[in-house]
């Protein structure tokens, strides 16, 4: 895999992409398809998960299977601090990011002493306690889930209109895309990308191989609870199937359809995957069938993914 | 106590048996192949309903064990040849993804042909009755599972330590690259192994469904407990797997079991009751991150 390089048709798509973005409510609107803001923005709180597991997959290596644990214990931060009474957005979601961030470090820092096969099943072990302690932890709900009865603010502003809240998941996306666009091309990017692609050659010219690695884990598992604070929002739940392993793979699932290690591979496998759920689910009951089918053509055709589709790689 | 701590422990050995036979058949397509297969627990969810269909149909348990364990060691071939050859040679982002496909598939299909509803299947008349051993008494049919377990268990033994397709086996999974440079037909091994690997899923399966639910879903947890089984035993061997099935069944049986009672002991009534069974369930992951810390490569490592 080579290094990542901006094509040069990016940015004026991605405007584009965003101008299209900002005028879709008013759209919606008139269009009378105001059911449909609500679906827009989970798939961009979904575009914002997969990015981030796409930092930490196709930036920095490392096949976690686990990353629905860091996407899960955001939701429930958001929960937890509503049930505390705490509403404002700009003190939720900084917490969410810092509770996730913090425990990606401790999970990254046991997880990375293994490689490959081993790194895949410890983070999904890790995952998986995660899940069963907020099962049984009953103050928090137990299997239920803890519900969110009213959306928080931002900076005064409520978000308990859709329309708002659409725009807070896209403003959280735009930044979250323009922090990854600047990482993977800073210093920063380069050496964890040179440490994917060679990690003894890396260790050898002296580079902290294992500090690189784990703060490019935390840093996924941080924007992965953002995403997850702005998923219970939305729902007005956090529960424990969003830490299920199942979520996790669908989230590897996105990144893969998308494209592994393409700065939009997450946010191009979610978009993919959830339309085709929306679109598939309508005439098709077992729907499930044709997505399964949809992925083994996928894996067997298409390797690298939908984005790698359009055009040649971007070096 | 004594009482309930043996039959724990009896409960834990039959437990610890039957994630022997997925972990087994698991461990080998992993560390001959280097594959990873997401959807062996899926081969043993659809072992449990051929089964259980085929016993409805026969109204018999063992003549419905032997057509589903067959059918389902088919259904392996068909996907071995069609879908997993393909597989060996990709990474294992494309191995998980393809698997995870024929999750979605098996699960969809499943329920498409029988139902959401779970399906019922009863264990063979003669055995329904307890029998007394040291003066305690204990389901007669989870005995003959835990025979079933152990004379596989030798079979696989005597299999894969003394005869010469074992031999190939272990030699696969230490080195696979000189394996077939020593004129091995290694593609012809690997499908040998996948399909005897889902015989076990369909026998594990068989076996356990008449003391859990026949239903759609069954294939995933059991699935994460045998990859922990094989990542503490070690890739690709069979003594790592039995080792770890018999720590994984007996200390999650036992924490179940005994934890809350214990905890109670020690901490106030209301801490107990969260944490009991919350630490029971988060043991065997608890053991598996504690194994990898101080054994990266598992208890017995197939490539030492």
């Amino acid at each position: 895999m080579a290094f990542y390089r901006p094509a040069r048709w990016q940015k004026p798509v991605a405007v584009v992409v965003l101008a299209a973005l900002l005028a879709l409510p008013s759209l919606l609107e008139i269009l009378d398809q105001g059911y449909y803001i609500g679906f827009a923005t989970r798939v961009l709180i979904f575009a914002l998960a997969a990015s981030s597991l796409n930092l930490v997959l196709g930036f920095g290596g490392m096949v976690s299977l686990g990353h629905a644990a860091f996407f899960g214990v955001g939701a429930y931060v958001a929960a937890i601090c509503h049930q505390a009474g705490i509403n404002e957005g700009l003190l939720v979601l900084p917490l969410a990011m810092a509770v996730a961030g913090l425990f990606a470090l401790a999970v990254g820092a046991v997880s990375l002493r293994t490689r490959g096969v081993y790194f895949i099943m410890i983070t999904l072990a890790f995952a998986q306690m995660t899940y069963y302690l907020f099962v049984s932890a009953s103050m928090w709900g137990g299997d239920d889930g803890l519900p969110i009865y009213e959306r928080m603010h931002l900076a005064g502003i409520s978000l308990a209109g859709d329309d708002a809240l659409f725009f807070a998941t896209l403003g959280a996306l735009t930044a979250s895309m323009l922090l990854f666009s600047r990482l993977a091309q800073a210093r920063f990017g380069r050496t964890i990308q040179a440490i994917r692609e060679n990690e003894t050659r890396m260790e050898a010219l002296g580079y902290p191989v294992f500090r690189y690695r784990l703060i490019c884990f935390a840093l996924g598992g941080a924007v992965a609870g953002l995403a997850g604070a702005l998923l219970a929002n939305l729902t007005g739940l956090a529960s424990p199937n969003l830490l299920q392993w199942t979520q996790s793979g669908t989230l590897l699932v996105m990144v893969i359809i998308g494209g592994v290690g393409y700065l939009w591979g997450g946010v191009v496998g979610a978009v993919v995957l959830l339309l085709l759920e929306e679109v598939l689910l309508a005439w098709f009951d077992h729907w499930h069938i044709a997505l399964g089918l949809l992925l083994l053509a996928v894996v067997l055709f298409a390797p690298k993914g939908v984005a790698a589709l359009f055009g040649k790689r971007h070096d | 106590m004594t009482q309930l701590f043996l039959e724990q422990a009896l409960n834990g050995l039959q437990f610890g048996l039957m994630l022997f036979l997925l972990a087994a058949g698991l461990t080998l397509v992993f560390g001959i192949m280097d594959c990873i297969n997401l959807a062996h627990g899926s081969l043993y969810m659809v072992g449990a309903y051929f089964v259980a269909a085929a016993a409805q149909a026969a109204d018999s348990f063992w003549l419905g064990l032997g057509a589903g364990i067959a059918g389902t060691a088919v259904l392996g071939l068909l996907l071995e040849l069609s879908l997993f050859r393909q597989l060996y040679r990709r990474d294992h982002l494309a191995q998980v993804l393809a698997t995870f496909a024929l999750i979605l598939i098996a699960n969809e299909t499943v329920r498409l042909v029988w139902g959401p509803a779970p399906l019922l299947l009863n264990p063979p008349e003669a055995l329904a009755g307890p029998v007394e051993i040291a003066g305690f008494f204990y389901p007669a049919y989870r005995l003959v599972i835990i025979a079933f377990g152990l004379a596989v268990a030798g079979l696989l033994y005597l299999l894969v330590a003394k005869s010469r397709v074992g031999m190939w086996v272990r030699a696969g999974a230490s080195n696979r690259e000189m394996t077939e440079a020593l004129g091995i037909n290694v593609r012809g091994l690997f499908t040998a192994v996948f399909v005897f690997g889902a015989a076990l899923c369909a026998l594990a399966g068989g076996l356990l469904g008449p003391l859990l639910a026949v239903q759609v879903g069954m294939g995933e947890s059991v699935l994460i407990l045998a990859f922990v089984v094989i990542i503490i035993g070690g890739i690709g061997s069979i003594r790592g797997a039995l080792v770890g099935a018999l720590i994984v069944g007996t200390v999650d049986t036992l924490g179940r079991a005994l934890l809350p009672t214990l905890l109670r002991a020690l901490l106030p009534a209301d801490a107990a009751a969260t944490l009991g069974p919350a630490l029971a369930s988060i043991l065997i992951y608890l053991l598996m991150a504690g194994i990898l810390f101080f054994k990266p490569q598992g208890l017995f490592p197939a490539r030492a």
